[in-house]
């Protein structure tokens, strides 16, 4: 009685709040003569993004698809970037040579205890377009990119590319279904499963089919004859740059303390089981080690994702047109500012879910299955 | 080939120790030895790059000339010995609890150094906080008034007095300097305020101000919502979820962006909270969501015996929550939640980029673009100097935290 009581009042407090807060939101929007509908998203926006098609003419439903491609890109390559660096530096903090560890170990102690926005405004403000070359003197690589103050060009795939991502799909999967096979005639026979061996050649060739079915060309950046500049390849904006820059430095030193973390909560008597084994240590770190870090490892790392997902709007302090910015200018230009951000923070829980998703399935598939 | 490994025996030169380390350290094999001789130059380059922008080309003026509005922003210059009195009022308050730490420690036989002389001691002391310590010579060596000195001076001899106090305290009185170390802060930012109003603050202070507060509130904010959404009444248990994972997937900048433009709609149009105090609403709700998640960990770390013993003493449910459960709970999480607290203390910066609040970062970007020093490309040092006092109170809280948990011995039950 007393518990459906408590349950019943505090259900009437939220509900309450709630409508106070649409009813003021009403209120407020009436006063001012503000709409509270969703209509704007067919109004023009009024702002172009540079270094886009979309002109001031286009509807904001358009530049929110824009932002929200452009957070997704940042958020995906940063993802994939920072996990490659922060597992080098974690494993790096546990090597052996003391130069190495305490290198890796100063790396992590520095750039997570600075504020992310500093790395943003500095990779913008002096990396990006004060240290970086100007384009008459722009920094080519190789001859394959070119790097300077107008951003960096680095070659492009010209072609039908979903072939090619067909052909990477369907090398995933046969790979996938490789090893099965021979995990099931090692389980059977003893035989090393060295599945390796068996898939490389279907990868390579189904890459190199679906690569020849596109028709598939390398654009390099060429030098313009007539001018200074350059053309062909694909273009990172000096804006696009300065956050990933930040976001992998700052994120891959939280994914490195991660990794140490991991690999040290694996029993010692594991690795000690595998070196009585006679396991080499390359074999005792991938098949003994890392598996059982992995498992350890994947729910911090999800988090560390997300993170670097929401800190992506972070792009809007060095005008890169991601959600927030969008959002901001489009209210900036006349749109109404409930609605907008609603919507926006709707978009980011969206994705939240998504990565959460692909981050449990993860876990799902490396958690300890019970004992059969 | 000589044992590499082993204990040295008794009469190994220094020389011979000093090799015998590097075989183990640096040259293990012959990629070892390479990958310490790539690494050594690679590390050579940046401390020698990093020693000539700090030595010789960085140009400091910009800091030294704006050292003021860096660390108390527009504070009037007439009342600055508010903020010096306020330092040493902080200084002899934490002494104070220190020694009373100490003494309770030394009863329980807990301390790590029960019996150390006072020159040891400060040792100890400085060795622990060196970053902090290094952090206020830098400052004091940048001031060209002898004020910052005496302010120095005086708050380190007041946190010496209060220590000593402290430590000789009855055990009557404990309860006590906890109700005083819980008045200064509420008592101080009274104080400060005479002199100015919050929402006209800024530099160093003003982000000290905002975490501060924030840290306050959002523990309460955290631990109830991490109780109820443990609790066993469904629409509790809801509504605590709600809240918690509404604010864990929203972006903290897009929440203060909203809440500079967005947040006047939601509340009677009579009322108009600063900036500030809209920046300090927005921190709250977001890291109690955080330490929500932390404390529901910490509640579920604890084996079920610990409730069912206190129900079989007949405690009461609150009492158990708040004797039992709770102080263990908590402290089984305490990394965990000074790390949130420092990305609390870190994300004061978005105040800035978001809400156009004068903090910190803020000023190291304006500063650039004063008269006198605009179009010098100065970022690299403005935005140096502000990373610094940064990580000086980030890696300290980190220390401080570690430090602590290895005490507790947490993890190792």
């Amino acid at each position: 009685m007393l518990r459906a009581a408590v349950q019943l009042v505090a259900l009437a407090a939220a509900v309450a709040v709630i409508a106070v807060l649409v009813v003021n939101v009403q209120r407020n929007s009436d006063r001012l003569n503000i709409p509270t509908s969703f209509d704007y998203l067919d109004r023009p926006a009024q702002f172009p993004i540079p270094d886009t098609d979309f002109r001031q003419t286009q509807p904001v439903r358009d530049a929110i698809v824009v932002g929200l491609w452009n957070t997704v890109r940042v958020s995906a390559v940063g993802i994939v970037l920072a996990t490659l660096l922060g597992t080098l530096i974690g494993v790096a903090r546990l090597s052996g040579n003391w130069l190495v560890r305490s290198a890796a170990r100063v790396y992590v102690e520095v750039i997570r205890n600075i504020p992310l926005y500093i790395f943003v405004t500095f990779a913008y403000g002096s990396l990006a377009l004060v240290t970086f070359p100007r384009i008459e003197e722009a920094w080519r690589p190789l001859g394959l990119a070119v790097l300077s103050n107008r951003g960096l060009l680095v070659p492009r795939l010209e072609g039908r590319v979903a072939l090619l991502g067909v052909a990477v799909l369907l090398a995933v999967l046969a790979s996938v279904l490789i090893a099965r096979r021979r995990y099931a005639v090692a389980d059977r026979t003893g035989a090393a499963p060295r599945w390796g061996w068996y898939a490389t050649p279907v990868v390579a060739a189904l890459l190199g089919a679906g690569w020849l079915a596109g028709g598939l060309t390398v654009d390099v950046p060429e030098a313009l004859d007539d001018r200074v500049g350059f053309t062909g390849g694909l273009r990172v904006s000096p804006e696009l740059f300065a956050i990933l820059f930040a976001l992998v430095l700052y994120t891959s030193s939280h994914i490195a303390e991660i990794v140490r973390g991991s690999i040290q909560a694996v029993q010692k008597g594991q690795g000690e089981a595998a070196m009585a084994l006679a396991l080499s240590p390359w074999q005792r770190l991938w098949y003994v080690v890392l598996p059982q870090a992995f498992r350890v490892a994947v729910p911090p790392l999800g988090n560390q994702y997300l993170n670097l997902l929401k800190n992506s709007t972070l792009g809007y302090t060095v005008s890169f047109f991601e959600l927030a910015r969008v959002t901001s200018l489009s209210v900036g230009n006349g749109a109404p500012a409930v609605p907008s951000y609603l919507l926006t923070l709707t978009i980011f829980l969206v994705l939240s879910l998504v990565v959460s998703l692909l981050v449990n399935l993860a876990n799902r598939r490396l958690a300890l299955e019970p004992a059969r | 080939m000589t044992a590499a490994t082993g204990a040295p025996p008794a009469r190994a030169g220094r020389a011979e120790l000093a090799r015998r380390w590097v075989r183990q350290n640096l040259a293990r094999s012959r990629v070892d030895a390479a990958v310490s001789v790539v690494a050594l130059v690679a590390c050579g380059y940046v401390l020698f790059r990093l020693a000539r922008f700090v030595l010789v080309t960085g140009r400091w003026d910009v800091v030294r000339v704006n050292l003021r509005l860096f660390l108390v922003g527009r504070f009037p210059p007439d009342h600055l010995l508010r903020v010096s009195v306020s330092l040493v009022v902080v200084a002899a308050v934490a002494g104070l609890v220190a020694g009373v730490v100490h003494r309770r420690q030394v009863a329980a036989g807990t301390a790590t150094l029960p019996d150390l002389g006072p020159v040891r001691r400060l040792s100890v002391v400085a060795v622990r906080l060196w970053p902090l310590l290094l952090g206020t010579l830098l400052l004091l060596l940048l001031c060209s008034t002898p004020g910052p000195w005496v302010t120095v001076g005086v708050a380190a001899a007041a946190a010496v007095v209060g220590r000593v106090v402290g430590a000789r305290l009855p055990r009557v009185a404990h309860p006590a300097v906890v109700l005083v170390a819980l008045a200064t802060g509420p008592a101080l930012v009274a104080y400060l305020v005479a002199a100015e109003g919050w929402e006209r603050w800024g530099g160093l202070m003003l982000n000290l101000f905002i975490a501060a507060t924030s840290i306050a509130l959002c523990f309460p904010v955290g631990v109830l919502a991490a109780l109820g959404r443990r609790s066993r009444l469904p629409v509790i248990s809801w509504l605590s979820t709600g809240y918690i994972e509404l604010f864990r997937g929203a972006p903290l900048f897009v929440l203060l962006l909203m809440a500079n433009v967005a947040l006047q709609f939601f509340i009677p149009s009579t009322l108009a909270p600063g900036k500030v105090v809209r920046a300090i609403v927005v921190f709250t709700l977001f890291t109690g969501a955080y330490l929500a998640e932390i404390v529901r960990g910490g509640l579920q770390s604890l084996p079920p015996g610990q409730e069912e013993a206190a129900k079989a003493l007949g405690l009461s449910p609150i009492s158990t929550t708040f004797l039992i459960v709770l102080p263990q709970a908590l402290r089984n999480v305490i990394p965990a939640q000074v790390g949130q607290l420092i990305s609390l203390f870190k994300d004061t910066t978005l105040a800035g980029a978001a809400m156009g609040l004068f903090e910190l970062a803020e000023i190291g970007r304006a500063a650039t673009s004063q008269a006198g020093f605009a179009g010098q490309r100065l970022l690299p040092e403005t935005l140096g100097f502000v990373a610094l006092l940064f990580w000086i109170g980030a890696y300290t809280m980190s220390r401080e935290s570690q430090r602590i948990e290895a005490k507790l011995g947490v993890g190792e039950r």
